[in-house]
């Protein structure tokens, strides 16, 4: 294995590997602190999340939707931008499903239905996306508050949409949609029974790696990633930096957009106010653990929506609400393990490198050290 | 109604936001992002509504609130300061921290998930003390800012660092201490809400730090001028309460004012909002 990249995967992987293990530490403090042996309590964790078909199938359900508000976190990153607008992004895109649901008429054929309700849910997102990228572009204005702003004035329009508009009387939810519905991965695999898991999971793997190509294959995700790593050398190079900031920032409302189908194409076939819950927050987690990279990010979804899962089933021992206190821990876990690993790393390689040198110098019939 | 209440409506309302925003400008001054005010500010109401229920004193409880704000602001500082942590990233962490930490604490404690008992608090209106400490807050904080040696290193300290450094000023020391100051502050925001209702529920304090978030912003990180904003921002809500049920306008687009004004003010359409300087890179 070359040495970069050997070096490369050290550095993923020790901070997020830390950070878990300081959650796993914080854990144990709390299972202990409501007497519970926590070897118990971990183990009952992972039988309600991985150790049967419904308890995978609701794990797959969570992580599809952090799946994709991580990855639109992580695309707008790459362009070293914050996107912290993820909650309203996908609460507008599953409500745009939903209306695209309603437009067509029943019996609209399925596929086209699903894929309208999909390009529905990412147009606006997109749109949701593309104001803080307008405004950081056109007028500097700082993207990490005009998104957290943005999502609340989202939040507050949809809110009163529902409520006023198209509302089922009594309930905070529209009607049912007449077309769209994602099949459940129930009817493919009976096993999955009752979960909701839904086949959005394959628009999540194609995304995925539709987004690993584009930012790594494709000119777009070159300059994408050089505005993200020194904007002015990229200025430099050629590069409209405002063209990939705004872009960005919209295809990262796009992604995170996207991932209302989740709940409303897939598992109520309606749309709720305030389904999106946290998640859209959740996937600043997600890209961060994930380390920006779409595969790494699927894991890392996986982790939290294991832990989401697992806290249902460990709630009779200890109070559920553990677990969002873990994943508070995780966040800022990483968060300072990441700078501080890589100093490490970095001090640890310079010591090897020097070493060698100074050895040899003392006794130059010995052979230099094979690279590190 | 007369307008005397309607006064005092307003000024119970934005108590919590000049806590809040009062702590918000400290902590920007010397360059450490303060997305956590909403976190400190229920870290704090819990803490309070802890200590009052098992001293029977409110005014334990305010002091249990006020340390329980600085723990989580010393978290967010060792994190940023110590491990040059990401500030947005660890303030949103500090966040979700705080709404699992007081939801585990409160189902440990009391037993419940949604809220606490009643506890001893103070009495409403011009009777509560907390109701003036709100009202000096920001007016403290711009003498502490502009008339105080400390005030000086903090400004320096979020504007040019190194500078600072030059001099001799011990910029982590001076972050730090605004950090766990601007945590206190905060907490004393949750305090008022908690001692003001006599009760702490999940997630009670709703938005209430953004918005504080918010008004540091359209003040343009000046303490008094964030202070009028939070008066602003409360006298909208206190006027969406009483156009409730003429449906003049829906209340969702009242509640959407702080946050419009404040993409306005970082658009620089009136009057340019421009931060610290070094805000946000903890190198030094």
């Amino acid at each position: 294995m070359k040495p970069e990249r050997r070096e490369k995967i050290e550095e993923a992987l020790f901070a997020p590997l830390v950070a878990i293990l300081i959650a796993f530490v914080a854990g144990d403090i709390l299972m202990l602190s409501f007497n519970q042996s926590p070897f118990v309590v971990w183990r009952l964790l992972l039988e309600g999340s991985w150790g049967n078909a419904y308890g995978f199938g609701q794990v797959l359900y969570k992580a599809t939707t952090l799946s994709f508000t991580g990855m639109a976190v992580a695309f707008a990153y790459r362009a070293g931008l914050f996107n912290i607008g993820g909650e309203g992004q996908l609460a507008a895109g599953g409500l745009a499903a939903a209306l695209v649901g309603f437009a067509l008429p029943v019996g609209f054929p399925a596929i086209l239905a699903i894929l309208l309700g999909c390009l529905g849910a990412a147009a606006a997102g997109g749109v949701v996306g593309a104001v803080p990228g307008y405004l950081r572009v056109r007028f500097g204005a700082h993207e990490v508050i005009t998104t957290i702003m943005l999502n609340f004035v989202v939040l507050a329009l949809l809110n009163w949409f529902i409520a006023t508009k198209l509302r089922v009387p009594e309930t905070l939810h529209t009607p049912e949609i007449h077309a769209g519905a994602i099949p459940r991965l129930s009817a493919i695999l009976p096993a999955f029974h009752g979960s909701a898991a839904n086949l959005s999971v394959i628009a999540v793997i194609i995304t995925a790696v539709a987004m690993w190509y584009y930012m790594f294959r494709t000119r777009g995700g070159y300059e994408l990633r050089a505005v993200g790593l020194q904007p002015d050398a990229a200025e430099y190079g050629g590069i409209s930096v405002r063209r990939v900031l705004f872009s960005a920032m919209t295809i990262s409302g796009v992604i995170a957009g996207l991932g209302g189908i989740n709940f409303v194409l897939g598992y109520k076939y309606y749309y709720e106010d305030g389904f999106a819950g946290g998640t859209g927050f959740l996937g600043i987690a997600v890209a961060l653990v994930g380390r920006n990279n779409p595969f790494g990010i699927l894991i890392a979804a996986l982790f939290f929506a294991t832990l989401s899962q697992g806290g249902l089933a460990l709630n009779a021992f200890v109070p559920k609400q553990m677990v969002d206190v873990l994943q508070g821990v995780v966040i800022i876990a990483i968060a300072a393990s990441v700078p501080e690993v890589q100093r490490i790393l970095l001090g640890a390689r310079k010591r090897l490198v020097d070493k060698p040198l100074s050895e040899s110098a003392a006794a130059p019939t010995q052979p230099p050290a094979a690279a590190v | 109604m007369n307008s005397f209440e309607i006064i005092t409506q307003i000024l119970r309302i934005a108590a919590p936001y000049l806590f809040a925003a009062a702590g918000g400008v400290i902590a920007e001054r010397s360059g450490i992002i303060s997305l956590t005010l909403e976190g400190y500010m229920l870290g704090g109401a819990f803490a309070a509504v802890v200590g009052t229920f098992y001293t029977g004193s409110p005014t334990i409880g305010v002091l249990c609130g006020i340390g329980g704000g600085m723990v989580l602001a010393l978290i967010h500082a060792i994190s940023c300061i110590r491990y040059r942590a990401d500030q947005v990233i660890v303030g949103i962490a500090i966040n979700l921290f705080a709404i699992g930490i007081t939801r585990f604490f409160l189902k440990l404690l009391f037993g419940s998930s949604s809220n606490s008992p009643r506890v001893a608090g103070f009495a409403s209106g011009y009777a509560n003390p907390l109701l003036w400490l709100g009202l000096l807050a920001t007016p403290v904080v711009a003498f502490l800012l502009f008339r105080t040696t400390f005030g000086l290193r903090v400004r320096a300290t979020g504007e040019k660092p190194e500078a600072a450094a030059s001099v001799g000023v011990s910029v982590h020391r001076v972050q730090y201490t605004a950090v766990v100051l601007s945590g206190a502050l905060a907490a004393l925001g949750g305090v008022y809400l908690a001692l003001d209702q006599h009760q702490f529920t999940d997630q009670m304090t709703a938005g209430r730090g953004f918005i504080a978030v918010a008004a540091v912003i359209f003040g343009r990180w000046s303490p008094l001028r964030a202070g009028a904003a939070c008066l602003l921002f409360a006298a909208a809500e206190t006027a969406q309460i009483h156009l409730q049920g003429n449906h003049v306008v829906a209340s969702q687009f009242i509640e959407m004012i702080p946050y419009v004004l404040t993409i306005v003010a970082l658009a620089g359409v009136v009057g340019r909002a421009i931060a610290p300087s070094a805000l946000g890179r903890a190198e030094t």
